[in-house]
């Protein structure tokens, strides 16, 4: 990058140019980035002020200045609240769920429509495929009363028709966690096979040939040439998907959740719209900023391990 | 003689897959059916779930207290569409959510266009300082709590703009603009061009701009698509304009959390629908421009994550 730039600038008389040179020359491409980086200081650098309320006691009617320092003093009332502990549990186990289930869902996919042949097939049930990543998450946690409900659910009336008893899919702790995990693996697999299936298009062909002349049939194909050419994709979106755990959409979660099943749906961000409508500003940032940092760590480290595998990594 | 053996090989080779039922022939239908059926079950239940929603929403209010709707509609009315068209806030709804997504993409573009093409120069001073600011917002955000204090200080809350401007420039959408437009617009082009005289304005209008329309295109529908879906910012800035809530946030008062009614009209005389018949018209109202849109759309939003994959 240095290199490159001193040979694209070569200095005429080995000085070192001023700021004032650049900016007569390029003042152009600076004219056309003022706009974005207003734009990133005022929504983003600004807002970034506002996390000192974590260490006030904030009043609104106070605002900033007003308000006193208090040090640490908010984090230790943030950490040992009782909903604490459960929310941070709650994140971690919901975003574990899904990792375990609707991590080798677009994997399995992925291989199979690999297999299909006939075209029409494979584009028509591709698009229906990724009809969920199209809906917000409100359209999906409407359409889940629907189809889960106790009283009224499709589901529920096909099973209670066929002489069992309903299932209370959506308002009973343990299955509320059951329908979260299966909506969100649902929601997601066919859109991650997109990854994979770019992976498996950069497959050497020369590769199948082979595996083809030495007796394998396709199955055997499968699994020992097209599974083992896109571990390194598949390792790379685990370590992704893992630098995620403290993270989750709030949206997801505050779509599918319901009064009836307190005891997972509790997660650091419904923590945090809790404590927001009930006006404890500086605990929710508190906790706010407590995840959000957790989460760059994670993403870091992930990112590390990633490159220290020999990919291409997310930095 | 190499020739020679491939060719031997090659021959060999063909009357063997024309053999009968050969054990790998037995096993590879097997293995299409079992692929089929998988597939098939799966893409099923993502479009399924929309049959029902939609069949409940035109059949008659007795069989769909009876529960005996399940895939096919019975009985048959429009009345509960009706009642959506004549709801004035639902309608309200759809416009608000209509002129933000509109006016948040086009300057979400503006932005993302001008930042993505002066950060392609590698001779500007200070790129990497630029980059790095951007890229530090993606990873590490203020966070729900500090974004509400900056809407309130900037009188902002209950306003369109807390809905447009807060998220219409988005780091990941600039970074995927940036690598496209290095990878596809030849740098000797934009060389040449300057020292023909051109501006940069000029290069970026004529030159950058023309050549780049399918990104352009997958950035903007990643823009539309994510303001479309997106509700949380609503529900946490729209509080007291009642006529500023945007459709999802709507869906979600009224289906969801069950806090809001729908609007009877006052006077009329009507037969009253049944709410679950509503909430199925409604949720049909909210997903319909979704989906008759996104089999349209779906290919450049398949380009647009392979390319944020490749270098996201």
């Amino acid at each position: 990058m240095g290199k490159a730039k001193a040979n694209a600038e070569p200095a005429l008389l080995g000085r070192k140019k001023g700021l004032g040179f650049y900016l007569k020359r390029d003042w152009q491409l600076y004219v056309l980035l003022i706009l974005p980086m207003l734009h990133l200081i005022i929504f983003k650098y600004l807002a970034y002020s506002g996390l000192s309320i974590a260490f006030l006691d904030y009043k609104v009617a106070k605002g900033y200045m007003g308000s006193k320092f208090v040090g640490l003093d908010i984090f230790k009332k943030v950490f040992s609240h009782r909903n604490f502990l459960p929310a941070l549990r709650n994140t971690l186990l919901l975003n574990v769920l899904d990792l375990v289930f609707s991590f080798p869902m677009p994997i399995i996919l992925a291989l199979l429509l690999n297999e299909v042949r006939v075209k029409w097939f494979k584009s028509v049930t591709q698009t229906l495929l990724y009809l969920p990543h199209f809906l917000s998450w409100v359209v999906i946690g409407a359409l889940a009363y629907q189809l889960f409900g106790v009283n009224n659910g499709v589901i529920n009336s096909l099973i209670t028709s066929g002489g069992g008893s309903a299932i209370p899919f959506l308002q009973e702790d343990g299955w509320w966690l059951f329908t979260y995990v299966f909506i969100g693996v649902w929601q997601t697999m066919g859109w991650g096979t997109i990854i994979y299936l770019a992976a498996i298009t950069n497959v050497n062909a020369e590769l199948y040939e082979a595996a083809k002349v030495d007796g394998a049939n396709r199955w055997q194909q499968c699994l020992h040439v097209t599974l083992p050419s896109i571990r390194s994709t598949i390792v790379v979106m685990l370590i992704m998907q893992l630098g995620k755990v403290m993270g989750g959409s709030f949206e997801r979660i505050l779509a599918l959740s319901n009064a009836a099943v307190p005891e997972y749906s509790t997660t650091i961000p419904m923590l945090v719209y809790d404590w927001f409508r009930s006006n404890k500003f500086s605990e929710s940032t508190a906790l706010g900023l407590f995840q959000s940092v957790i989460g760059v760590i994670l993403v870091l480290v992930s990112d590390r391990v990633a490159k220290r595998l020999g990919e291409d990594g997310l930095l | 003689m190499a020739e020679n053996t491939a060719a031997v090989q090659n021959g060999e080779m063909l009357p063997l897959n024309k053999r009968g039922w050969t054990v790998n022939r037995v096993i590879n239908y097997i293995g299409d059916a079992v692929c089929w059926i998988i597939i098939a079950i799966a893409a099923l239940s993502c479009v399924l779930p929309f049959v029902h929603v939609a069949s409940k929403s035109v059949s008659e209010e007795a069989f769909v207290v009876a529960n005996k709707i399940v895939l096919l509609p019975k009985g048959f009315q429009t009345e509960a569409y009706g009642r959506i068209f004549q709801d004035a806030s639902l309608m309200r709804s759809m416009f608000v959510t209509v002129v933000v997504t509109a006016s948040f993409t086009a300057i979400g573009m503006v932005l993302t266009i001008c930042c993505a093409y002066a950060l392609t120069r590698s001779d500007l001073k200070g790129r990497s300082v630029f980059t790095m600011m951007i890229m530090f917002t993606y990873y590490f955000t203020a966070g729900i709590i500090p974004d509400y204090l900056l809407m309130h200080n900037l009188h902002m809350l209950d306003t369109w703009w807390c809905l447009i401007l807060p998220l219409c420039f988005a780091p990941y959408n600039l970074l995927i603009m940036k690598n496209n437009f290095q990878g596809s617009i030849p740098e000797s082009l934009i060389e040449s061009a300057r020292l023909d005289g051109a501006s940069h304005f000029t290069i970026l209008a004529r030159i950058v701009v023309p050549l780049s329309k399918p990104i352009l295109a997958t950035i903007a529908l990643f823009y539309a698509v994510g303001r479309w879906n997106a509700y949380s910012d609503a529900l946490y800035y729209i509080q007291r304009r009642t006529d500023l809530r945007p459709l999802q946030l709507k869906l979600y008062n009224l289906i969801v959390a069950a806090s809001e009614s729908f609007q009877m009209d006052a006077g009329a005389v009507q037969v009253t629908t049944n709410p679950e018949v509503m909430r199925a018209a409604c949720i049909m109202f909210a997903a319909i421009p979704i989906i008759c849109v996104y089999p349209f759309i779906q290919r450049y939003f398949v380009q647009g994550t392979m390319v944020g994959a490749v270098k996201g």
